[in-house]
């Protein structure tokens, strides 16, 4: 197990943002405001926006599952990005709210009927998305339809 | 605080100037707008200059190494789309306070052919999240606030597109404008998707521009006019995005638009019965459509009712409640720093019958509101007075 660690420290996988965690299987993690509740996705915080309090933030894990929200189909992006493709914020039971994009949803599907991809339940799938300039596969997370 | 005049205005033509400098764009405006007023740059007391790019290149004294290097106070503001609003609420804050009797605001902007993408930034781009994490791109920032509308009161693809219409008819009359031409509902609807459902009309064209004003005290006002009639500012508004739920991944451009509007509206002491016509922020369609309600031109899930009255070129010239007689946005293009104190422009014209919107005048317009948002987020509200 120790040799694992190892490997995963220097040429495995990293995230693509610090709120995807990808062990012991890959999750979100937010941190919590202790007086206020508020979740944030960035542990990165000197203070809670909603209220002030600077000290009491905790590490949260984030339901795999949650609701579309809204979303765009984006028809035009930076070069070497692949369109369409859907973008959407998910509402998480927690009280937050995270964006990503929609896999296994037609794009041209939602477009026609938008109101079947509002609160679509969906579940959390990761993938490789790229590799960096060290050699290590870079993991994003994606939003199906959920399968239950 | 004491009353504050706009005592001239000048605008150049949003376009496309390769071949010009961003000192010689917003030279340029501020030349007319001295012109306009009746006074030269040694009057000016205090000058804030509007531009993001370049913003730290000391844009506004480069400006008065064009047109006058007189040694007064230069302030450079860059606050996202709302730079050039916040120039000119600066330009009259300085006057209201009684600090000056005189003082400039020149917005410019010179954006080249970017698009509305803009600069993918520094950094190994593996940990990139555009079109990996969802999208943080304007059409699909913007396209989401017309979805939610969607959501809400079922609002159709149709009504979006009305407004590009209605918008682009508008700009047919406007000289200063980037694209005049006329668009049908079909154009619009048939157009190439941007981001749904912005289709490629009901995108902002980016360009170049620049405008400026020439803000007086009451007491040089009567020094100065010479009987002209002058809009007065009747509120100066600026507000942050406050917390809110889903502040942190899809960004909210109603509630601090709402603040905004009923600071402005208290502020002035009038409601939005007595606005006579209404620039507003239309960087996209979606945008313009949730600002109806924002700014109280309707209630709460009209805004498709509004926009279907008055035979389907609502809220256009020779309606009730005209909003972006310029063309908007979505016609004159949108130079980021320019575009604040450009639509502030506009409705001064229209409260004093200026010729240079002689084609498109708004009949006995007694006030006007010029309203921007820039994401991240800023929104500024200018009520003006006759």
């Amino acid at each position: 197990m120790a040799e694992q660690a190892q490997a995963t420290t220097d040429t495995g996988p990293r995230p693509i943002v610090p709120w995807l965690k990808l062990a012991p299987k890959p999750h979100l993690e937010g941190i919590k405001c202790g007086k206020c509740g508020a979740i944030y996705l960035d542990p990165k915080r000197v203070a809670c926006s909603k209220c002030g309090e600077t000290d009491q933030f905790k590490p949260v894990t984030l339901s795999d599952k949650g609701k579309v929200y809204v979303f765009s189909v984006v028809h035009q992006s930076f070069p070497g990005i692949k369109t369409p493709y859907v973008t959407a914020i998910v509402d998480l039971p927690e009280g937050i709210s995270v964006r990503a994009n929609l896999t296994d949803v037609d794009p041209e599907q939602a477009q026609k009927e938008p109101n079947k991809v509002f609160n679509m339940p969906v579940e959390l799938v990761t993938g490789v998305a790229a590799k960096d300039r060290e050699g290590h596969e870079v993991v994003a997370f994606s939003y199906r339809p959920s399968k239950n | 605080m004491r009353n504050v005049y706009v005592l001239g205005t000048g605008m150049i033509k949003f376009g496309r100037y390769p071949e010009k400098s961003v000192p010689e764009l917003g030279g340029a405006a501020a030349l007319l707008a001295l012109k306009d007023a009746g006074v030269a740059i040694k009057d000016v007391e205090m000058f804030a200059c509007g531009n993001l790019y370049q913003s730290n290149a000391m844009v506004g004294q480069r400006i008065l190494q064009q047109i006058g290097q007189t040694g007064i106070p230069v302030i450079n503001v860059s606050n996202a789309c709302a730079t050039g609003s916040t120039a000119f609420r600066e330009a009259y804050m300085s006057v209201a306070s009684g600090m000056y009797d005189i003082s400039m605001a020149v917005g410019v902007e010179q954006m080249g052919k970017q698009g509305l993408l803009g600069g993918a930034g520094g950094g190994d781009p593996a940990y990139s999240t555009e079109g990996k994490l969802g999208s943080g791109l304007m059409p699909a920032v913007f396209g989401q606030a017309g979805i939610e509308h969607m959501r809400k009161y079922g609002t159709k693809l149709e009504h979006f597109a009305k407004i590009s219409v209605k918008s682009h008819k508008h700009a047919t009359k406007n000289p200063f404008s980037q694209y005049r031409n006329e668009v049908s509902l079909e154009d619009v609807m048939n157009a190439r998707m941007v981001a749904f459902p912005n289709t490629l009309y009901m995108c902002c064209p980016t360009g170049d521009g620049a405008a400026a004003a020439i803000l007086v005290s009451e007491d040089k006002l009567k020094q100065l006019a010479g009987g002209r009639k002058r809009a007065k500012v009747a509120a100066s508004v600026l507000t942050s995005d406050p917390w809110t739920d889903r502040t942190q991944t899809l960004p909210d451009v109603s509630t601090l638009t709402r603040r905004a509007s009923k600071q402005a509206y208290e502020k002035a002491g009038i409601g939005p019965k007595d606005i006579a016509l209404t620039e507003l922020h239309d960087c996209f369609a979606t945008a313009e459509l949730v600002h109806y309600e924002n700014l109280g031109l309707c209630g709460d899930g009209e805004a498709g009712k509004f926009i279907d009255s008055d035979g389907g070129m609502h809220p256009g010239l020779g309606g009730h409640d005209p909003v972006n007689v310029s063309g908007g946005l979505l016609s004159k293009g949108h130079p980021l720093g320019a575009t604040g104190v450009a639509n502030i422009c506009e409705v001064v014209w229209h409260l004093t019958q200026d010729d240079r919107a002689k084609d498109r005048l708004v009949p006995n317009a007694k006030a006007g509101q010029a309203h921007v948002i820039g994401l991240g987020s800023a929104c500024t509200i200018h009520i003006l007075t006759v």
